[in-house]
């Protein structure tokens, strides 16, 4: 490459090829570092102090954490979001059944697609308010087509065994979208050939989703799971429109019980949201590791 | 202000583009976001320039929620000249970080240890003033007069006339008391007037100030009598899915007969369609004989930012906002109660009945969430809130608010 240069090439020139990657990657590193790394370091500091945002901060080392093993809300968010993480999975099934109904050929099937996608697109606190106001004893739907049922108002998002179940239902209307969406997208790529070989076989129905459909919608079925699952994870909105938390803290989840003793009007004990943040944040970085080893796997397997 | 003060003053206003501070100049910051409140200052700051025309004000209006945060910002990162808060242990935060400055000369030339005299307790830590009163209102039990004369019942004054009114009410098929505990606070109404009731005042500070354990006996005869309210029934149904608006058309339908709220509510009652004659006003009910009777009047005040930069005119304009005029005439447009005895009386009828019972008051708590610290507040107030739907577990509740006082006070 150098032969016909005279004189010996300069830094630039004999570097060129290892340095212009990183140079590209520059911009994003420094992004990555200064919104993402450094935050996540700087709440794990945070979270070893006693601190309310405008005074001194007072190193209590795992205090917070010690703290937080003997705290009720704790365990109820903690339980709570258990909770969510399996019924929020349901989306996917869900979403799958919409999209295995729409993915056909009639006039309009274009309106009825963007009619079911609707949810998602409208934000988490107009769902949150149009369910609060569906639960809400006296004259909301729910209430009263319960009422007319059984004789007996039921006041979910007042009563804390249904309160948790009640706000996940708003939360899987917009989800089960999204999966629906997702499915959509997948059932466009999947190969005719393929099932047409199987329908001569003799394949039809069930069999012929689980073993031949199915297969082929696995890429759609990793995203929409990844998405669920996080999504599950940082329910916030809903919890924070349709109860604050409440009745008495019943249905708390890590997110919110975050933001509240950290941010909200009674809070204001940065430390110890900071240990919240950095539970919250290993739980996820269980699922997120599980998904890029499978995900790496299989890149090396391609 | 010097004239490099200015130049300063000149320069950091160019540098945050928010603030402008020099001299002749002070900027607001308030939660005034309501329509009726936002008039109301917006009065108050025209009479200001024009008694001051050398001053310039300079108003930032926050939305009431999200001020709550954003002053924890502002008092440290770019501090305006005047504050809105409120009284009691909601400020001693920012007074204990240093954050607000001593006012107490503006309460000594102006007269206002006299003035103001009902707020300057909860106007003072370590004998010094740290802001100025400016409106205040009452809490009391709002009743529908109309039902009450037809079942005959005539407004109670001891503990047993109210249960007596209670047992005739319910056994007529109106729920005696609504409520919406979602946002937890109304029930620290209820547990503030029945402490004051049954304990007194002193006890009540003694509490919210965290120098008494929940568990306390006295803590477990205000729960007992809360208990013979809510065992039988007397509050609606699924309180705690709706918020205090919610609750306000059971009054109006006539499915419920009172209300424990404060003054503004009035206002929504009116609204739901009831007629000003519908309404009546009572004081919360004596339970232990002979204990003087303390009330509940929450209050807003101004303050002035340690970091303020023209303190100087700041303090004309708290001055004036103590000012038995400029009293008068915002809370006639606000619809509450002027803090300076020698502004004007009120002219409408509940706001009469409130005034002549906050100036006959042995003393005044500001509310739950204002006199106990914040985060012993929420925690309180939820166990209220459990305690309003599962009586049964007061003891839990109770040893549970008691290790988050620990916690909190230690």
């Amino acid at each position: 490459m150098t032969k016909a240069v005279s004189s010996p090439p300069g830094f630039w020139t004999k570097n060129q090829q290892k340095l212009a990657p990183w140079l590209f990657l520059a911009p994003g590193f420094l992004m990555f570092i200064i919104y993402v790394l450094v935050p996540i370091v700087q709440s794990i500091w945070i979270s070893f102090h006693d601190w309310d945002g405008l005074g001194e901060k007072v190193w209590i080392g795992l205090g917070n954490y010690v703290e937080l093993l003997d705290d009720d809300s704790f365990y109820t968010s903690l339980k709570n979001n258990v909770i969510w993480l399996v019924l929020y999975l349901l989306s996917i099934p869900a979403g799958l059944a919409v999209a295995l109904f729409l993915n056909q050929t009639v006039t309009g099937i274009r309106l009825y697609k963007s009619l079911f996608f609707f949810p998602f697109v409208i934000s988490q606190v107009v769902v949150g308010l149009m369910f609060t106001w569906f639960y809400a004893p006296d004259f909301g739907l729910f209430s009263k087509l319960i009422e007319w049922l059984t004789g007996e108002q039921v006041a979910v998002l007042a009563d804390e065994r249904f309160v948790t179940y009640g706000i996940i239902a708003a939360g899987l209307w917009p989800q089960t979208a999204y999966c629906m969406i997702l499915y959509l997208t997948g059932l466009n790529n999947i190969n005719p050939e393929q099932v047409e070989a199987a329908r001569m076989d003799g394949a039809k129905g069930m069999k012929l989703l689980w073993f031949v459909i199915l297969p082929q919608l696995a890429p759609a079925t990793f995203i929409a799971m990844v998405v669920t699952v996080i999504g599950s994870l940082r329910s916030f909105d809903l919890v924070s429109i349709m109860t604050a938390g409440g009745p008495y803290g019943s249905s708390q989840v890590l997110s919110y019980f975050m933001y509240e003793q950290a941010l909200s009007e009674y809070g204001f004990r940065m430390g110890y949201g900071a240990a919240i943040a950095v539970v919250l944040f290993l739980i996820m970085m269980v699922f997120i590791t599980l998904f890029i080893v499978r995900m790496l796997s299989q890149e090396r397997n391609a | 202000m010097t004239f490099t003060k200015s130049l300063q003053g000149l320069a950091l206003s160019v540098a945050f583009m928010s603030t402008a501070a020099f001299a002749g100049e002070i900027t607001i910051n308030s939660d005034h976001s309501d329509p009726v409140p936002k008039k109301a200052m917006e009065e108050l700051i025209a009479d200001f320039q024009k008694a001051n025309p050398d001053i310039k004000v300079k108003w930032n209006n926050f939305d009431h929620e999200g001020y709550k945060s954003a002053i924890r910002n502002f008092l440290t990162a770019d501090a305006p000249d005047v504050a809105a808060w409120y009284a009691g242990n909601r400020m001693e935060p920012f007074v204990k970080a240093g954050l607000f400055a001593d006012v107490s000369d503006v309460w000594k030339a102006n007269g206002l240890n006299d003035q103001l005299k009902s707020a300057s307790s909860s106007m003072t830590i370590d004998g010094k003033q740290w802001g100025v009163p400016y409106t205040y209102y009452q809490w009391g039990i709002y009743y529908r007069k109309d039902i009450f004369a037809e079942k005959g019942i005539t407004p109670p004054k001891t503990w047993a006339e109210l249960l007596a009114a209670c047992e005739k009410l319910k056994a007529a098929g109106i729920t005696p008391f609504t409520i919406g505990t979602k946002a937890l606070w109304p029930t620290g109404g209820w547990f503030d007037y029945l402490n004051l009731r049954v304990n007194g005042y002193e006890f009540h500070m003694e509490l919210t100030s965290g120098k008494v354990p929940y568990t306390d006996p006295r803590v477990k005869a205000v729960f007992e009598k809360w208990g013979e309210l809510v065992k039988p029934g007397y509050f609606i149904a699924n309180h705690a899915a709706i918020d205090w608006q919610d609750a306000v058309p059971q009054m109006v339908q006539g499915k419920a007969a009172m209300y424990l709220m404060g003054n503004f509510a009035v206002a929504t009652m009116k609204d739901g369609g009831l007629k000003e004659d519908q309404i009546g006003f009572l004081q919360f009910p004596q339970i232990t004989p002979n204990l003087p009777m303390a009330e509940e009047a929450p209050t807003d005040t101004f303050h002035i930012p340690a970091g303020a930069k023209n303190k100087e005119d700041a303090k004309k304009f708290l001055a004036y906002v103590a000012s038995p005029e400029a009293q008068s005439k915002m809370n006639a447009t606000l619809g509450q109660l002027p803090v300076n005895n020698k502004a004007e009386k009120p002219q409408d009828a509940f706001l009469k009945q409130g005034f002549e019972m906050l100036s006959g008051a042995y003393a005044l708590a500001q509310f739950y969430d204002r006199d106990a610290n914040a985060e012993m507040a929420k925690a309180g107030m939820e166990g209220f809130q459990e305690f309003m739907v599962k009586p049964d577990k007061a003891d839990a509740i109770l040893a549970r608010i008691e290790k988050v006082r620990q916690r909190v006070y230690k």
